[in-house]
């Protein structure tokens, strides 16, 4: 989404219509809309939005073929970069990214960068996918572990240069985050197999199923040419308070996974289910945080957001704190939940005020709880959604590598670990941040591999 | 009782005992954990009782179906060491998982004792292959149709007073490992127990399968399932296991009307 500073645009679905499904809230730019928008970039000599983009995608290249017309163009320079273009138009935070740098923007909107990505994806997937070139096999192996952003953009980019690429999933689909985690009235789940598709006609071999460090022990893996790590951050952090046992409460991650990858949505049709309340809380005010509540809105009830600072303190984008509040969503801020009533189940969910002290490390102020000052918010459903750490696994099963104070793999810049063979990019490595992130941390992880194995 | 033999590869290969594996029977179907009973060149066998909806689509699948995923081998194997007398306790189900533990444990030098338990002889599975496993093996149901009348936990009693037992594996419903395990809690003696929670993904991505164990949260599917026997929290356990009691009813019902009306399974 690309919501600028007056929030959302004209573009979304009304709020009242699309909390009763899960299709795309955002409905996209048209043909002549894309147009008008496209030729609205200055084209500038030295373009600031590059600078922005951690894929480094020619946007005024890709943006100066869709004011012309010649969208089947403007997706080549696209995917030349980028190989998930459809997924990064609608997921990426342009506003800090590409769109937060464009000049326009000192003095009125900047151009709609990632509704343009999105429309000439979208485009292109619909009249047909053109396969970018790839190099002729140079005869070295790469193990990918994980198909998740990281996992696909370095496997994307190595199948491109010429290398034998093996790419692990521990679960039955492909994606990542990008399927159990973004729910699909963010990101539509058959664009994302749609995409991901196009990574495997690179020649990329896709193994489900398989969790390595189990099913593909360590020293097996480490017997590839070059080994890149993707796994991700999807250990779900608990906050550790009483009643966390009890049925009703979920991390975000299961109550996402349960829904975006199982479909709990649909049961009976689809027999993973998901506990629908009527109350649900939800604690936490990052991205995650308001997807969990907007599909609990989804799934119906009175959804209440409980964030232990500011509003303004928010991490979560701004488009969806919009949106969430768009749909009815309700938000207790300066609070802090300590406790999980009930017996058998969830009944309410006790929380304390908090009070904003003096800046942290962070710049933020610190929270502290202010003394007497409980409550109760009635609820059958706790959801928690206070970040996620990396799995630690396979991490476990390879001692030799170097980890940080938080379980984080300790790379250097090219996402080399201690492990001469060994490289690892995205969440794993850089603690949770956004997809287009870990796409491009990845994609230099991917090239530093490639030079490494043309010096072999 | 179904005993499945599923061909996997990829699972079958570096399987060993205490682990699990997750099927899904088609596109709309649920993640299942069944523990691995044993292992024939690609082969791998899982024993289940019919209770909800998967289960019994599983076992409505004629020989040579197909089941959409396997994944595994997943969790942490048995903590299999030389610790001298082994007793090995298989209850309902469980017992499934008790001969390939039995046999690891043989083969790292220990003598073990096989003590099996059922509601009555036709519940009683696996009996020869337990006794193969074993040096040992002591079979008790609870109506007294074939030997000991009386639990297990009796016949686990006896042992631990006759000589001395270095470690003990408990496997079966979780009421049964929280009541087996009091035995063995008063000498300290060192008691696993393989716990079988509500899983989704089995992969340590979502916390459904949460247990406390010496009071920390532990992932059952990444921190065992394999756990100290005295350290669990079986009530809190039990507790989540009951969960989904009504949707698994009513996915149960679905299915059985839908089998009744067709006159027979879709998914073979």
């Amino acid at each position: 989404m690309y919501a600028n500073a007056e929030g959302t645009t004209m573009r979304d679905r009304p709020a009242e219509i699309r909390i009763h499904d899960f299709q795309e809230v955002d409905t996209g730019l048209s043909t002549e809309a894309a147009i008008r928008e496209a030729e609205r970039c200055i084209q500038c000599k030295k373009p600031l939005c590059v600078n922005g983009c951690p894929v480094c995608i020619d946007i005024p290249a890709f943006i100066r073929e869709v004011a012309a017309g010649n969208f089947r163009e403007s997706a080549r320079i696209l995917k030349a970069q980028n190989m998930l273009p459809a997924i990064c138009g609608r997921v990426c935070p342009q506003e800090t990214q590409c769109e937060g740098q464009c000049i326009l923007g000192k003095k009125e909107t900047p151009v709609k960068i990632g509704a343009l990505e999105r429309f000439v994806a979208d485009w292109e997937r619909e009249h047909g996918f053109e396969l970018p070139e790839t190099k002729p096999y140079r005869g070295m192996t790469v193990a990918v572990v994980g198909a998740g952003p990281a996992g696909l953009t370095a496997a994307a980019e190595l199948a491109r240069l010429g290398h034998r690429v093996t790419m692990y999933e521990s679960l039955h689909e492909a994606g990542g985050v990008l399927m159990y985690g973004i729910p699909a009235f963010r990101l539509p789940k058959e664009i994302v197999r749609a995409e991901i598709e196009q990574v495997l006609a690179l020649g990329v071999e896709l193994k489900l199923n398989h969790l390595v460090g189990r099913s593909v022990p360590v020293d097996e893996l480490l017997k590839f040419d070059a080994v890149f790590i993707g796994t991700g951050a999807g250990l779900p952090y608990f906050m550790g308070i009483p009643g966390e046992q009890l049925p009703g409460v979920y991390s975000a991650n299961e109550f996402l996974t349960r829904v975006n990858l199982m479909h709990a949505d649909k049961f009976p049709a689809f027999d993973t289910p998901v506990k629908r309340g009527s109350r649900i809380v939800v604690a936490g005010g990052g991205n995650v945080a308001m997807d969990a509540a907007r599909i609990a809105r989804r799934l119906g009830g009175k959804v209440t957001l409980v964030y232990r600072r500011r509003e303004e303190d928010l991490p979560a984008r701004a488009a969806e704190i919009e949106h969430a509040k768009e749909e009815g969503i309700e938000f207790v801020m300066c609070a802090n939940p300590v406790k999980i009533l009930g017996d058998q189940c969830v009944t309410g969910v006790e929380c304390v005020e908090m009070e904003m002290c003096k800046l942290d490390a962070s710049g933020r102020p610190e929270p502290k709880p202010t003394e007497g000052s409980t409550f109760t918010i009635d609820a059958d459903i706790f959801i928690q959604a206070i970040g996620q750490g990396p799995n630690p696994l396979l991490l476990n099963l390879l001692p030799q590598l170097e980890k940080s104070r938080r379980g984080n793999l300790v790379v250097d810049e090219n996402g080399r670990t201690k492990v001469p063979h060994v490289f690892a990019a995205g969440d794993v490595a850089t603690g949770a941040a956004t997809v287009i992130l870990a796409m491009g941390t990845a994609k230099t992880a991917a090239q530093a591999i490639d030079r490494m194995l043309r010096e072999r | 009782m179904i005993e499945l033999w599923v061909r996997a590869p990829h699972v079958a290969r570096h399987a060993r005992a205490g682990q699990f594996l997750i099927v899904r029977t088609d596109e709309n179907g649920e993640r299942i954990p069944l523990t691995i009973s044993a292992v024939k060149g690609d082969l791998v066998r899982v024993v289940f009782m019919t209770v909800g909806k998967t289960t019994y689509q599983l076992a409505a699948m004629p020989a040579g179906s197909s089941v959409r995923d396997v994944a595994g081998p997943l969790g942490k194997p048995s903590e299999v060491a030389k610790y001298g007398n082994c007793v090995v306790v298989g209850g309902g189900a469980g017992i499934a998982c008790c001969p390939i533990i039995a046999r690891e444990l043989r083969e790292a030098g220990n003598h073990v004792i096989g003590i099996i338990g059922a509601r009555n002889k036709d519940f009683l599975i696996l009996a020869d292959e337990m006794k193969d496993s074993c040096d040992e093996l002591g079979i008790a149901t609870d109506d007294g149709s074939f030997g000991h009348h009386g639990f297990a936990a009796d016949l686990l009693k006896q042992e631990i007073a006759n000589r001395k037992i270095d470690a003990v594996w408990i496997i079966g419903p979780a009421i049964m490992m929280k009541v087996t395990s009091q035995v063995t809690r008063p000498l300290g003696i060192r008691t696993f127990v393989s716990l079988n929670p509500i899983m989704v993904d089995g992969t340590g991505m979502c916390g459904s399968c949460r247990v406390t164990v010496r009071g920390e949260v532990k992932f059952a599917c990444v921190d065992g399932p394999e756990f100290d026997a005295h350290q669990v929290d079986f009530d809190g356990l039990m507790q989540r296991q009951r969960a989904y009691l009504d949707e698994e009813k009513e996915a149960l019902a679905g299915y059985q009307a839908h089998v009744c009306k067709c006159g027979g399974d879709h998914h073979a």
